[in-house]
């Protein structure tokens, strides 16, 4: 596995649409850095760039490449490795190739200009939300052959983990407003990744004190170590169930 | 004749300098210390008449409480202490025309039935009190029934955790005329606090760290706050059912909780708000049934909520003040505006100037749509800077459909103004 | 060496493969041959473990090869279209194939000298052409010695000469009591390698007969003929 991982890793980081990746990210970070001068004005700017782009490009990038390598897989199907492995070792290589580029264009600026408690977050989240979406473009690219239609399948996965959930919580809000709901959003909000890395930003730039009661509920509950720990145990869960998922899949594969 | 006139004046004028001399002449100073002709300040009290001087000298007393019924003026001479030992209220005074200056008062007693402070004035006028240095007290300097009195300079320390455990730094009550000037309180319940207090100036100070509100006040008419600074108190400063209250060029900064506020404006009205500056509070203004209040030329900046103005409030006029860096300029929690928006610079306005007279050819909206989701709905503030938020907002400012057509700012200015 | 008991494969409703039995030995070179969609690649693919039969086992060696990856290490396969990762370079998929067999054989590199592939190791694979990434392919195949080869249209795409030192390659092979799973759509490319033919269609076995056997019983003197009067006689 670690030999496959390696080569992997080598062909994507020469990959070109990871390098402009790379280079965009940088130049976003540091553009609103240095654009701006209230630190936490630009770390929520950065945080929507980052909340938009880092899933799109993580699922998008995994589909395809998966797609494009079927030859690939097949020849090292062929070879006496198990197919876990094979699809082991793609996992990992793409993840940490994104998380490199999230790194590199990211996480460099982030660590120079905003405190180092939000940065780390902003870092460890970040990556762990590159993974999650591989792990979610594994899982498409495993449901159809058909390229386009797991292309599409991406895309409408990215589209509702970024825009359609928060609809459907915002929704949720204004149905039972006369109830007291804020423990269930907070359940709830753990359903999307994005939100969670999101919700847990926002908790270090101490928005939560202007949620009221639910900001309480949310401080409560995501402010400790614990609640920390917690919300980094669902995003890992967030990358381990569609991989498992998908790898189940890919065992039991016709290629 | 015009000798005589100026003969006559001069002979009236050195009259009144020898009787001047004369009565001062009369007056005379004991000193106390432990060298000194009286040991203990109860002692040189009694033996004092009206208008004398004491002066207290280096060491410290614990006389439990001194009750001061004479005018008399009370000096420090290199800060002595005067201890409370946790029981007693220190200074009574019940006399008119009292000077306290340049003690150290610690220990006040503490007991929610009598509220004893470090000095606390009864019924008593032209009283003043400076460069007192007050330290763990109960309350710090407590007026009620008091007019025409001078706090000046005084630093109040306090370092209880719990609010009912902590009085409030300057406590009046239903007192007239006052000059609250340069005292810093820290560590109090309130800072400043009063109620049925009028024409009264509060100057200068300072209230920071306080557990409650920096200022509390209630039916206090007509005072001015100038220039003071309230910075992180628990609650920031709360100001309610007052009328005819001027503030200028006051700063309010770092009141950062659930409940906290810059300044919140319950039930006041014609009240005058200038030059004051807002940073990093939660809510900038929370306005709450306030009428007729001019807010111009004040800086939002940093503010959760620049100004929150409940759907209670009328004929205010918020004009040409700036709005910079909040996360939510203004909101409002009903449908219909009777406020009046003019001249402001807001930092989000996007609009353009043409004819280049510094304001926007295009009126401003500053009420978002989002903002009006979460008054509604705080939890949704869980939302923030969600992209389906951002796009919600951006085509609610293209096409205004749930935010109030009226909540407008028509002439908004293209630079911030200078203040 | 290889025994196919009863296997069936479907794709969905579409039957690939209908109950076919094989017994492939070694020291045979085999053309397997059949139009198109007759479930040759599905029968190579079903041997390499990349498809799961429906139906039937596989064994190798008498080992049934379900569960079992080890089996392939005996096995050098060489596919029909070979893609690689982009900014892989020649020497890069070279070297990762040769870590993943981890064998302390000494490696078979005829082809790889042959081929001069030792000059374009620094080389992209996106910026080969189809030729020279089927030789890349052949190299992999060859390269470990294996006791099996399964060659998907190995000749596609190669220039003339490659194509023959591919064919003297396969010869060799066979000579060192190798079994050869060839399949080509051209039968003359066959000629004086293969030495038995199985034919299928409809994912079913006509016939699995040795080329010698297959000459004399139609009278004809190459394997393309010969298949041509077989097919003639069964349809009337």
């Amino acid at each position: 596995m670690r030999r496959i991982l390696k080569y992997v890793i080598l062909d994507i980081i020469k990959n070109k649409t990871i390098i402009a990746y790379t280079i965009m990210l940088a130049l976003f970070s540091w553009g609103t850095f240095a654009l701006e001068d209230n630190v936490s004005k630009s770390l929520l700017s950065l945080l929507n760039i980052i909340l938009l782009i880092v899933p799109l490009m993580s699922v998008l990038f995994a589909t395809i490449y998966v797609y494009n390598s079927s030859e690939f897989i097949e020849l090292l199907v062929s070879q006496p490795v198990k197919r876990s492995k094979i699809w082991n070792a793609l996992f990992t290589g793409l993840s940490i190739s994104l998380i490199i580029a999230y790194l590199v264009g990211a996480g460099i600026p982030l660590l120079l200009f905003s405190d180092t408690g939000t940065a780390l977050i902003m870092i460890a989240a970040g990556s762990l939300l590159s993974a999650i979406f591989v792990a979610v473009a594994f899982l498409s690219s495993i449901i159809t052959r058909d390229k386009a239609k797991g292309i599409g399948i991406s895309i409408m996965l990215w589209l509702y983990f970024s825009l359609l959930f928060d609809g459907l919580v915002l929704f949720l809000f204004f149905q039972f407003s006369d109830y007291p709901i804020e423990k269930i959003v907070v359940l709830l909000s753990a359903l999307s990744p994005v939100d969670l890395f999101r919700i847990l930003v926002l908790l270090q730039l101490d928005i939560s004190d202007m949620m009221g009661y639910a900001g309480a509920v949310f401080e409560k509950f995501f402010g400790n170590q614990w609640g920390l720990l917690i919300s980094f145990t669902l995003l890992a869960l967030w990358i381990i169930i569609p991989f498992y998922l998908s790898l189940k899949k890919f065992k039991k594969k016709n290629l | 004749m015009r000798i005589n006139i100026n003969l006559a004046r001069k002979l009236v004028f050195i009259y009144c300098l020898v009787c001047f001399v004369h009565q001062h002449s009369l007056s005379t100073i004991l000193y106390v210390g432990e060298k000194e002709q009286f040991s203990g300040i109860k002692k040189a009290l009694a033996a004092s008449n009206n208008g004398d001087t004491i002066i207290i000298t280096k060491g410290i007393y614990k006389e439990g409480n001194i009750v001061i019924d004479k005018s008399v003026c009370l000096l420090g001479r290199d800060m002595p202490v005067l201890d409370g030992e946790l029981k007693y209220e220190i200074l009574s005074i019940k006399k008119d025309s009292v000077t306290i200056k340049g003690l150290r008062l610690q220990n006040s007693g503490r007991s929610a039935m009598n509220d004893p402070g470090a000095i606390k004035i009864y019924n008593a006028s032209y009283i003043l009190i400076e460069n007192n240095y007050l330290h763990n007290n109960f309350f710090g300097i407590f007026l009620q029934y008091a007019t025409h009195c001078i706090i000046k300079n005084n630093t109040l320390k306090a370092s209880q955790k719990e609010e009912y455990q902590s009085g409030n730094g300057i406590h009046c009550w239903k007192s007239d005329s006052l000059q609250v000037i340069g005292n810093r309180i820290y560590g109090h319940r309130d800072g400043i606090y009063f109620e049925f207090v009028t024409h009264s100036v509060i100057w200068r100070n300072i209230a920071h760290f306080n557990l409650r509100y920096g200022l509390h006040f209630m039916f206090s008419h007509q005072n001015a706050y100038i220039t003071n600074y309230f910075k992180s108190n628990g609650a920031g400063v709360a100001v309610m059912f007052t009328k005819k209250v001027i503030m200028i060029n006051n700063t309010f900064e770092e009141n950062w909780g659930d409940a906290a506020y810059g300044v919140l404006f319950k039930e006041l009205s014609d009240c005058y708000l200038s030059g004051n500056r807002f940073y990093r509070n939660t809510t900038g203004i929370f306005f709450d049934g306030s009428n007729r209040i001019t807010a111009e030329r004040n800086l939002f900046k940093s503010n959760g909520w620049g100004m929150r103005i409940q759907a209670n409030c009328m004929d205010n006029k918020i004009s040409r003040n700036n709005f910079m860096g909040n996360i939510f300029d203004v909101t409002t929690n009903g449908t219909l505006t009777l406020n009046e928006f003019s001249e402001n610079y807001w930092d989000k306005y996007e609009g353009y100037d043409l004819d280049k007279d510094k304001i926007g050819d295009v009126p401003f909206h500053p009420l978002s749509l989002f903002s009006v989701i979460v008054e509604r709905n705080p939890p949704a503030m869980l939302l923030f800077r969600s992209f389906m938020v951002s796009l919600m907002d951006k085509s609610e400012k293209i096409v205004p459909s749930l935010t109030p057509e009226t909540f407008v700012d028509n002439k908004p200015c293209m630079v911030p103004h200078d203040i | 060496m290889i025994t196919i008991k009863n296997i069936s494969k479907q794709f969905g409703r579409l039957p690939a493969l209908n109950n076919l039995n094989l017994e492939l030995r070694q020291g045979e070179c085999i053309a397997l041959i059949g139009p198109n969609g007759c479930g040759k690649t599905t029968l190579i693919k079903s041997i390499l473990g990349m498809v799961l039969p429906n139906e039937g086992t596989i064994l190798f060696n008498e080992k049934d090869i379900r569960n079992d990856n080890e089996y392939r290490r005996s096995i050098g396969y060489m596919p029909q279209i070979g893609r690689y990762p982009e900014n892989m370079t020649v020497g890069q998929v070279i070297d990762m194939i040769k870590g993943i067999r981890n064998s302390d054989e000494q490696t078979d590199e005829e082809l790889y000298d042959q081929f001069e592939i030792g000059n374009m190791l620094h080389k992209k694979m996106r910026t080969l052409s189809g030729g020279t990434t089927q030789k890349v392919s052949a190299v992999l195949a060859f390269l470990f010695s294996p006791k099996v080869l399964i060659l998907d249209e190995p000749t596609a795409g190669l220039d003339p000469i490659a194509s023959e030192i591919l064919k003297n390659k396969i010869i060799k092979a066979k000579s060192k009591g190798c079994l050869i799973l060839i399949t080509s759509h051209l039968l003359s490319e066959l000629e004086g390698v293969a030495s038995q033919v199985i034919y299928m269609q409809d994912g079913k076995l006509i016939f699995h007969q040795d080329v010698k056997a297959l000459k004399t019983a139609t009278g004809q003197d190459t394997i393309a003929k010969s298949i041509v009067q077989l097919l003639k006689r069964d349809r009337a």
